[in-house]
């Protein structure tokens, strides 16, 4: 099942609005690790992309069969779909520097 | 037959294994690798480990009914698949059959930030997935030390890998995990201590130019395991091993004799020929017709209806069929019926250990009743190795009881008489070919030095190389040893003139006797002549005395009845 958490003021599918995330967080279970990967997420995507993201989580212990397509080992897997190209964070995401400069929400020569 | 001299060691199968199918591998491991365990294939690069650990795969999914998941962190499917097509497996097809899974973990550190703790989850689930969806037995991570390369931690990494080793044994999966070699130990990243149940190394050496692969098993936890270095051999058939040391010296001796193909030669054993199972050296310098010989000795084992083998390392087999042509010997027929078979390849293709694997692998194939190698002095280096290579094809021809002819090449300086003799110890039959030069031309001579356990002509003889084959001619010894050619034929020619004029000796003797017999006989014929006439005349006077007595009887008779009447 995924696990679908479409927000509001999401834009409507089809847009391709580059400033728009579409972004997949792959767990396996309800881990501690998954919950805080989860909840970080939101977070800073409130923070820095209100209105413009969507988040899909898989639970690959329910879909087991898309870890292959997306080339997941790690757990949890942040993927980011678009806009491209693909990026993967790994991790709880608790280091929220690290997980803007690889979304590319904060350019990486950028001043910590 | 003699009874079993040696207690056969028998280890009680206590470990349950899983056979890789792989030519002699799982006799030196005694049954396969550790069933339900994962076991370690190491080596360089390009000694063959993902050969290996797919011909474990699927082997067990075609022939022992184990479906198997291949994990690559290094090549993708489509790669595999492409690469051991050529082998004749169809991973396609096994995948579409559900026998076969293969999944490409692809690792690429530059697309990975990483960012708070994570653990290796996914991979679990992945090949959980995988091993559920076709029920499989046997599991390849080919290799997992890619990973290191693709995160950050390794302390991490390892504590997942233990508890990866670990679910293996959990789901009860034969597990084969590739590592590459590492610096003083067995794997880059020391991998060998979570799986220690079983470690192979493979090993692929050059020396002088030519690769040798090898095997050896460093460790069987709880299984006896050979523990040498094993050559093994990857070409157009996969991978066999060769458990080249097996064989010791006990073995069946049969009394059997065969033709070595050549009558004459034949005729100069007491028994007429040669063991069966014994191995026979014939050598000779260039030109002395070793290989005719051999080609005798092949034809006429097929003759018999056996199967023959026929090594060489110098020509061709079309070379060789072509040259027995021409001494009257059709070996194309043997070939076409099947029973002749020529493995050509030059000594330089490979390493000795090679050409071991290679010939072992042949012989289990062909299973022939006699074996040609021609010629062994083609193999070069260093005299130890070739000498044990030479003792270790002689050991495994005998254990099977094949009929072994081995030609070689011996220059003939003193120098490398040594080294025949070295080998020559190994020999059960030693037929050694000489060129003679003498009279401004040179001719064959052929002698035998040894043939153990049967007593032989010690006589050097002659041979001619004809139209119709291999012909020993009747010896000629003069002075100055064997007189071949044409020296040969003076010596005939001479021995000859003796004769007739012996001959003629004896008929003149033979004349003069008649003729003094004659006149003796006429002598002896008048003189009876004469003693009849003379008995005649005695005779004739015997009876005038008798009438002459009679007449007197008569008067004195006459004269009493008178001088009677008178009274």
């Amino acid at each position: 099942m995924i696990g679908h958490t479409p927000l509001p003021e999401q834009a409507p599918d089809g847009d391709p609005d580059p400033g728009h995330y579409h972004l997949r967080l792959y767990v396996a279970g309800q881990t501690t690790k998954s919950l805080k990967a989860l909840a970080n997420l939101k977070r800073f995507c409130e923070e820095h992309l209100a209105g413009r993201y969507e988040i899909e989580v898989i639970d690959l212990l329910e879909n087991p069969r898309l870890a292959a397509g997306d080339q997941i080992l790690a757990i949890p897997t942040l993927v980011r779909k678009l806009p491209a190209p693909l990026k993967r964070i790994i991790g709880d995401l608790s280091n929220t520097d690290k997980v803007l400069v690889g979304l590319d929400i904060r350019p990486r020569a950028a001043p910590v | 037959m003699p009874p079993d001299v040696t207690a056969a060691a028998t280890i009680p199968a206590t470990l349950p294994k899983a056979p890789t199918g792989i030519d002699g591998f799982d006799d030196i491991t005694l049954g396969g690798l550790p069933a339900g365990r994962p076991s370690l294939v190491c080596g360089a690069a390009g000694c063959g480990k993902t050969l290996f650990a797919m011909t474990f795969l699927v082997n067990g999914a075609t022939r022992y009914g184990e479906p198997g998941v291949f994990m690559s962190f290094e090549e993708r499917a489509e790669d595999l698949a492409a690469n051991v097509s050529s082998l004749g497996f169809d991973l396609d097809g096994l995948a579409a059959d559900g026998r076969l899974a293969i999944d490409h973990v692809h690792v690429e550190r530059s697309e990975i930030e990483e960012s708070g703790e994570y653990d290796l989850e996914g991979l679990f689930v992945r090949l959980g997935f995988a091993v559920d969806s076709i029920g499989a037995k046997r599991v390849v991570l080919d290799t997992i030390e890619t990973l290191f390369s693709g995160f950050t931690d390794p302390t991490l990494l390892r504590a997942e890998l233990r508890r990866l080793f670990g679910w293996i044994k959990e789901r009860g999966l034969t597990a084969v995990i590739t590592g590459e070699r590492g610096e003083g130990q067995l794997t880059r990243q020391g991998l060998e201590e979570y799986v220690s149940d079983c470690v192979v190394l493979l090993d692929n050496r050059v020396t002088d130019q030519i690769t040798t692969r090898r095997l050896r098993v460093v460790k069987y936890r709880g299984s006896a395991h050979g523990t040498n270095e094993y050559p093994f051999l990857i070409d157009g058939d996969g991978i066999s091993v060769l458990p080249v040391t097996s064989s010791g010296l006990n073995r069946p001796a049969s009394s059997e004799v065969v033709s070595s193909g050549v009558p004459g030669l034949d005729a100069m054993l007491r028994s007429g020929g040669l063991f069966r199972g014994s191995s026979i050296l014939l050598s000779g310098v260039a030109g002395t017709g070793k290989t005719t010989i051999a080609s005798h000795f092949a034809d006429a084992a097929c003759r018999r209806g056996e199967r023959c083998l026929f090594f060489v390392f110098e020509e061709s087999a079309q070379e060789i069929c072509r040259n027995a042509v021409s001494v009257g010997l059709d070996l194309l027929r043997w070939v076409a019926a099947g029973s002749l078979r020529f493995e050509a390849a030059r000594p330089s293709l490979y390493g000795l250990e090679m050409h071991l694997a290679r010939m072992h692998r042949d012989l289990d194939r062909f299973q022939p009743d006699v074996v040609v190698v021609d010629p062994i002095s083609a193999f070069r280096g260093p005299d130890t190795e070739v000498h044990a290579t030479l003792l270790r094809m002689m050991d495994l021809l005998k254990s099977r009881g094949i009929t072994g002819l081995f030609t070689s090449l011996r220059n003939d300086g003193a120098l490398q008489e040594g080294g025949d003799q070295g080998l020559s110890s190994l020999m059960d039959a030693w037929i050694k070919l000489q060129d003679v030069e003498a009279n401004g031309e040179r001719n064959r001579t052929l002698y035998l030095i040894k043939a153990r356990g049967m007593s032989h002509s010690n006589q050097v003889r002659e041979y001619r190389i004809t139209d119709a084959g291999v012909e020993l001619i009747e010896p000629y010894v003069g002075p100055e040893g064997v007189l071949t050619g044409t020296a040969r034929l003076s010596q005939a020619a001479r021995e000859e003139a003796v004769m007739t004029r012996r001959r003629q000796e004896v008929e003149r003797r033979r004349r003069d006797l008649a003729r003094k017999r004659e006149a003796l006989e006429r002598q002896m014929q008048e003189m009876r002549a004469a003693l009849d006439a003379e008995e005649d005349e005695a005779n004739l006077l015997l009876t005038q005395e008798d009438a002459h007595e009679a007449v007197l009887a008569d008067d004195r008779t006459a004269v009493a009845s008178l001088r009677g009447a008178a009274e």
